[in-house]
């Protein structure tokens, strides 16, 4: 089943939340609603759940306009950040609420309740701990045991609140694998919530980018990262580095740094800032040649597959910079020593008045 | 680690620990204990025949009616006012918050007073009722009404911070895997405080059998109609049957004693609902 969301807002007292905001999720497809704290994404994702009601806007589901029905009526699963497992009820009797709650005519009987739980359980690997009371498990189980309460039901829609929020990081890298191989055999239409852009890029089909109650940029993980809409976007997904300066002439002048920029010929200069990954650097030893700027190597840090070196610049600023193992053994950098820095690739944006 | 246990001179902790036992035993066993000698005094005779007094047992009855009535009264509104104010915010959730506690601040006397003044015969509201035939003061609704009031609180009190700090999240689980308000209620928020609830009920009750101020203004102290327990006491102190006063006492502090003991039981698992 399609979502569709149409110009929603949604203010809290003075706060607005959510700011005219349309959403598409086709059928089966698996959408990251990513942005950070504040940003508005739980807020649309519990109005698409119908726990909140939106202040102007609607809702609909398979095209039909589900704004006014219940949460009740929605069909949707819904797995919520502290996974709110029944305290008083086994694991067991967790996943089975949604089918021991059906109206009279509606409610399976006892054994296919149990047969279906049993499946659930089995589907979430905890097959072996029905009888446990939620407190007995760890937040990875629970998780679990969330998800297949949610699904008992069998929703049209899955509707996630940060469903990795409160792991430790071994267990949140295993679960979305395991969340996005499930989603690939049942292929239900899924949304889910978080502010951890590596989580989005990897389990999602598209990730929807939500800054201050509107949608930034919406697209595919490769879309959102090869062709950013706006700085914030670029920044949001990993780690970069700011030039401030201006563009006249078809040219960026960025402090050290200096650019094409064809998009702006006209004489009049006018605010921007240069963005570079920090792993779209060059390092060199300086040779007098021309291009990129000194700087001087304050921190390097070796864990991992790449190695993040501080430089300090000279106009007091300070670089980010990710370069490869192989590339770190020949330079062999030392703290101290002063290095050419040559950005392969820099996104010259306007700077809007009013923002950063 | 733990921190390093405080080290006073021996003499210094052994006089302590002395003065401390001295006055639970003054202030709390020595009159325990004395209620009971007293009680039994005359032997075991003598007290029997003390509580099998058609006053006494008048007293007796119309002691756990109205604690029949008040104590599920209270629960229900205890129920109502911790799901109303522990789950939800809105306008003027503070002034009732401080309105539920009323009846602890004002003097039980003046509660009574007050529930003479609005239903007494000389009043508007009580005029009308004695016009239908419905007495409430000097009677047993008054009664009732008072002790309502005086034991409100307890429940109350135990249940809005508890389900307040558990917030609704199950509850909002539950309606999204299709269960109706009742269905949430009864599977789900209910459970979650039982153990409170329950706590509650017996503090409820425990004051509801013991309340002695309001109930003794709206009562009239009508012998054999509507003397409660705590009355019979006062009543027959007032006229020299100690033994008597003390055999009807003796029964008030048997409930005490029992609900401080489901009190101490229930605590325990009272503990384990906070989130």
């Amino acid at each position: 089943m399609s979502i569709e969301v149409r110009s929603v807002s949604k203010s809290f007292g003075a706060f607005l939340a959510l700011d005219d905001v349309s959403l598409r999720v086709g059928n089966g497809e698996l959408v990251a609603l990513l942005g950070p704290s504040g940003s508005g994404k739980t807020s649309l994702l519990r109005i698409i759940a119908g726990l909140e009601e939106p202040d102007r806007g609607t809702v609909l589901f398979h095209g039909e306009d589900a704004t006014r029905r219940d949460a009740r009526e929605r069909g949707i699963g819904f797995v919520f950040q502290h996974y709110a497992l029944f305290r008083r009820m086994t694991v067991f009797e967790n996943v089975a609420f949604g089918l021991r709650v059906k109206p009279r005519d509606e409610r399976p009987p006892e054994a296919a309740v149990r047969k279906r739980v049993t499946d659930l359980l089995k589907l979430v690997q905890l097959d072996w701990l029905g009888d446990r009371l939620p407190s007995e498990l760890s937040g990875g189980q629970r998780q679990r045991v969330a998800l297949a309460r949610a699904l008992a039901v069998e929703p049209k829609v899955l509707l996630l609140d940060e469903p990795f929020g409160s792991l430790d990081a071994r267990v949140r890298q295993e679960l979305r694998r395991w969340l996005r191989r499930l989603h690939d055999e049942i292929r239900l239409t899924s949304l889910f919530v978080t502010h951890d852009q590596e989580e989005a890029l990897e389990v999602a089909d598209r990730v929807v980018l939500l800054d201050r109650g509107r949608i930034v940029q919406a697209g595919t993980p490769r879309e959102l990262f090869e062709r950013p809409a706006t700085p914030f976007v670029l920044d949001f997904l990993g780690s970069v580095n700011i030039f401030h300066g201006r563009v006249e002439n078809g040219r960026a002048l960025l402090g050290p740094l200096s650019v094409d920029y064809p998009e702006h010929p006209h004489s009049e200069s006018a605010p921007a800032s240069g963005y570079a990954r920090s792993w779209e650097i060059d390092l060199a030893r300086d040779t007098g040649g021309p291009g990129g700027f000194l700087a001087t190597v304050r921190h390097v840090s070796v864990a991992g597959a790449v190695v993040r070196l501080e430089l300090d610049p000279d106009d007091g600023s300070s670089l980010k910079v990710e370069i490869s193992r192989e590339r770190f053994e020949e330079l062999a950098p030392e703290p101290g020593e002063r290095l050419r820095v040559t950005p392969r690739k820099v996104r010259v944006f306007l700077t809007e008045p009013g923002r950063e | 680690m733990s921190a390093p246990r405080p080290r006073e001179p021996r003499a210094v902790r052994l006089v302590l620990i002395g003065l401390a036992l001295a006055a639970i035993g003054l202030f709390l066993l020595v009159p325990l204990a004395a209620v009971f000698v007293e009680a039994f005094r005359h032997g075991a005779g003598a007290w029997f025949a003390a509580v099998s007094d058609p006053d006494a047992r008048h007293a007796v009855k119309l002691t756990l009616l109205v604690a029949a009535i008040a104590v599920p009264v209270n629960a229900a509104f205890g129920l109502a006012a911790g799901w109303a104010l522990g789950k939800f915010r809105f306008p003027g959730r503070n002034l009732v918050l401080t309105l539920v506690d009323l009846p602890f601040a004002v003097s039980p006397i003046v509660a009574g007073l007050v529930f003479v003044l609005v239903f007494g015969r000389s009043s508007p509201l009580g005029g009308w009722l004695a016009g239908h035939g419905i007495e409430v003061v000097f009677a047993v609704p008054g009664i009732v009404l008072a002790t309502v009031f005086v034991t409100f609180p307890f429940v109350a009190r135990e249940l809005v911070p508890l389900m307040q700090s558990q917030g609704t999240d199950e509850e909002e689980a539950a309606r999204v895997l299709g269960a109706g308000f009742f269905k949430t209620f009864l599977r789900v928020t209910l459970p979650n405080v039982k153990w409170a609830l329950l706590y509650g009920v017996v503090l409820c009750t425990a004051r509801a059998v013991g309340e002695f101020g309001a109930v003794s203004v709206v009562s009239g102290h009508i012998r054999g109609a509507t003397n409660t327990l705590p009355l019979h006491v006062e009543t027959l102190y007032n006229e020299y049957a100690t033994q008597g006063a003390f055999a009807a006492a003796s029964l008030l502090t048997l409930v005490a004693l029992a609900a401080m003991l489901a009190k101490a039981f229930l605590s325990r698992h009272a503990g384990e609902e906070a989130p």
